[in-house]
């Protein structure tokens, strides 16, 4: 297929799919990190990760409206403000599911499947009450649309960019506070002996809730920073679930450097066959991949040695 | 309301008195001269349909619920319209139309479902309804078997035509052959990039545009084809090749939310719609709500109606859709193609002096809608319908500006010879 193609373009072409690429990686680690949380910090298997991106999609659309009519001075900027609030609405739903759902279920891992399948149902229909059947779109402010000309021939988005770097820092905080803060240390004690660590005087119900709306925060933020790339709907959500408990189980639950590998092994491949096959064709692909790997290794690509 | 009375009401007390009820309709009667033409119940409905001397029962077999329903609302609330307007007009056959709607919920075993419960326990005399096709194919044993007849409104692949089936939105090569011809006339498009979601209209759909473009056009040949899955949300891979390839037309066929991922991430990448040709048949000013009208402006779509044409019947119709749904409703291809589902079948009601369905299927061919929003449309022998195809240019404010229309009505090819 590159018979007819000059090297200047076949290089242009090479560099646009690196960052495709990369892109897509940080696409999937932004998907996944906050499912990583919940699932690898609390093994509670959250079905209803989409619908609190999705909840940041929206909040990200009111913020918009209301910025636009208030204050549309403030219109450039408005998507860091609602990424905050994103997180935080998407958060407090969080803590508000744990105080009344989840923490019914900790001794029974499995039902927390059934239940927050159940719950992403009662949201998808909520979000259809209030905001509508039909998708809304997002208007983004000028800069962030359009891409960056790197030379003459190549282009970068910038709203691909933009997700990168926000995915970078988001990252780089939750390894902060899950590695290095005290609250993290908390986290990781009840993970390892939920008892112990209560009777060593860590308020563990407060932890539990803290780590759920923390998870449930970043995935508001996710979805707030994927109405630039995708469509926001009452259903939205379930677009990105398979995807993202793909990259967490193939890394390994409880290991946030195996959500990473993880996503960039996936992303490589998935956008290295896309190239040279069809697009249904790269996606079949991987997932055959995957699931031959996890025959021959079914905890995930990175597990955490835990004594049992 | 006649004042016959029945065999077996022999006492003369009982006959008195029935007389004098008959006579009551008889006095209210007096004052609407228009129920004279009500023909009787018994002769208009041999079939045990839900049909009474002042009213008539149809279904609306639609998803509200589910992944669909961003897509078949529109279609619901064309229904609704139409159903009103022809109630105000004075209804069917002199009887007022009552609708029963049932949630197909984007699930296909449960649009059979409730397909079943509308045909056999409501006795509906018509059902508008299914939005994809296979929705569409799960209903069709049901409506052939209980004999129901039902309006669908989308465009779609073609290879069907039924006896219980109207299409009231254009099959494939309505739609297809007509926009390859514009682009290849006044583009002077050469190569064609094919794109689609991963199911059966986009690959039929693609499947006719291929044959068309190597068979039908002067030197013009197929660069590249490619499906993605439903739902998938990434496209920078593809958008790559094309930027490889630099095809003169990107035909692209995808659905859902792929499409607000597809037209968003097609400008982030820098491809510019005003200078690179794509043509679309999916995407509707619906859809456009979704993407943005600034993500797509540029962008040629082909199908039968735009909310922005400019003609009488569609300066009466979008102001009243807008008044029954809201000032910022839009009104697509398939929502117009909904609305026309009840006025035909009315057409048809009246045309066979019936509401049977045999004879609404044996009276539908020739059936002609003046006052359709498209402009004017025709059922053909095979259920059908005869339609112009349009092309229109993205506008940032999502809306369609008409850059083109076919002469002639284009006739409905289901089964379309050499492009299968």
């Amino acid at each position: 297929m590159f018979g007819d193609y000059s090297i200047s373009d076949l290089g242009a072409i090479l560099a646009m799919q690196g960052f495709a690429g990369l892109i897509l990686f940080s696409v999937y680690v932004l998907m996944a990190l906050g499912l990583a949380i919940i699932f690898g910090q609390m093994g509670v298997i959250n079905m209803a990760h989409g619908e609190f991106m999705i909840l940041g999609a929206y909040v990200t659309w009111m913020t918009s409206n209301a910025v636009q009519h208030v204050a549309p001075w403030l219109f450039p900027g408005y998507f860091f403000i609602a990424m905050i609030l994103a997180f935080i609405a998407s958060g407090a739903l969080g803590m508000l599911v744990e105080w009344a759902l989840i923490r019914h279920l900790y001794k029974r891992p499995l039902d927390t499947l059934l239940a927050t399948w159940g719950l992403s149902l009662i949201l998808q229909q909520a979000y259809r009450s209030i905001f509508g059947a039909r998708e809304v779109g997002v208007e983004l402010p000028e800069w962030m649309m359009g891409s960056w000309q790197a030379t003459d021939s190549i282009q970068i988005p910038i709203n691909g960019m933009f997700v990168m770097a926000l995915t970078m820092l988001i990252t780089i905080a939750v390894a902060y506070v899950l590695f290095w803060s005290s609250w993290g240390k908390q986290v990781r004690a009840v993970v390892q002996n939920r008892v112990m660590a209560g009777a060593v005087g860590i308020n563990t119900e407060k932890v539990d809730r803290y780590t759920f709306g923390l998870g449930c925060g970043i995935a508001g933020v996710a979805g707030s920073a994927f109405t630039m790339i995708g469509s926001t709907g009452p259903t939205a959500g379930q677009l990105y679930i398979v995807d993202t408990f793909l990259v967490v189980v193939f890394g390994g639950a409880a290991s946030l450097f195996g959500t990473i590998a993880s996503a960039f092994s996936i992303s490589q491949t998935q956008s290295t066959l896309e190239f040279f096959l069809s697009g249904s064709m790269a996606k079949v692909i991987t997932l055959l991949t995957i699931v031959a790997i996890l025959m021959v290794r079914p905890q995930g690509l990175f597990a955490l040695k835990v004594r049992k | 309301m006649s004042d016959e009375t029945k065999p077996g009401l022999k006492s003369p007390l009982r006959r008195k008195l029935l007389m004098g009820m008959a006579a009551l309709p008889a006095v209210s009667m007096l004052g609407r001269p228009a129920f004279a033409d009500v023909p009787a119940t018994s002769a208009v409905n041999t079939t045990g349909l839900a049909v009474t001397d002042s009213e008539v029962t149809v279904g609306i077999l639609h998803s509200v619920t589910g992944t669909m329903a961003i897509s078949e609302t529109g279609s619901v609330e064309a229904e609704k319209l139409a159903i009103e307007q022809i109630n105000a007009a004075g209804g069917v056959l002199g009887r007022k139309i009552k609708f029963i709607q049932e949630d197909g919920a984007s699930d296909w075993p449960t649009f059979a479902e409730k397909a079943k419960k509308l045909l056999v326990n409501d006795k509906c005399a018509a059902v508008m309804g299914c939005w994809t096709s296979a929705s569409r194919k799960a209903v069709l044993p049901v409506f052939e078997q209980y004999n129901g007849m039902l309006y669908y409104p989308t465009f779609y692949e073609g290879l069907e035509q039924s006896k219980n089936v109207i299409y009231t939105g254009q099959e494939a090569t309505q739609q297809i052959i007509a926009g390859l011809d514009w682009v290849n006339k006044t583009k002077g498009a050469k190569s064609f990039y094919l794109l689609g979601s991963d199911y059966i209209w986009p690959r039929t759909s693609n499947k006719i545009a291929r044959k068309h473009i190597e068979n039908h056009l002067q030197g013009c040949k197929v660069v590249g084809e490619e499906y993605f899955p439903l739902g998938s949300t990434q496209f920078n891979s593809v958008i790559n090749k094309i930027k490889l390839t630099k095809p003169d037309v990107i035909y692209a066929i995808i659905v859902g939310g792929s499409n607000v991922a597809f037209y968003k991430q097609l400008k982030a990448a820098g491809i510019d719609l005003s200078k690179q040709t794509l043509l679309t048949i999916s995407v509707t000013e619906d859809e456009i709500d979704g993407i943005g009208g600034e993500n797509i402006a540029g962008a040629y779509a082909c199908m039968k109606y735009f909310q922005s044409l400019d003609n009488q019947n569609n300066k009466a119709f979008v102001p009243a859709f807008k008044k029954m749904w809201g000032e910022k409703t839009v009104i697509g291809d398939v929502t117009q193609a909904a609305y026309l589902g009840p006025w035909l079948w009315k057409l048809t009601v009246e045309k066979a002096g019936s509401f049977d369905i045999d004879k609404i299927a044996a009276a539908s061919p020739g059936v002609e809608f003046k006052g359709a929003p498209e402009g004017y449309v025709r059922i053909h022998e095979n259920h059908h319908l005869w339609s112009k195809t349009r092309v229109g240019r993205a506008k940032a404010d999502g809306q369609y500006e008409l850059i083109y229309e076919t002469a002639d009505l284009v006739e409905p090819d289901p089964f379309p010879k050499g492009y299968q």
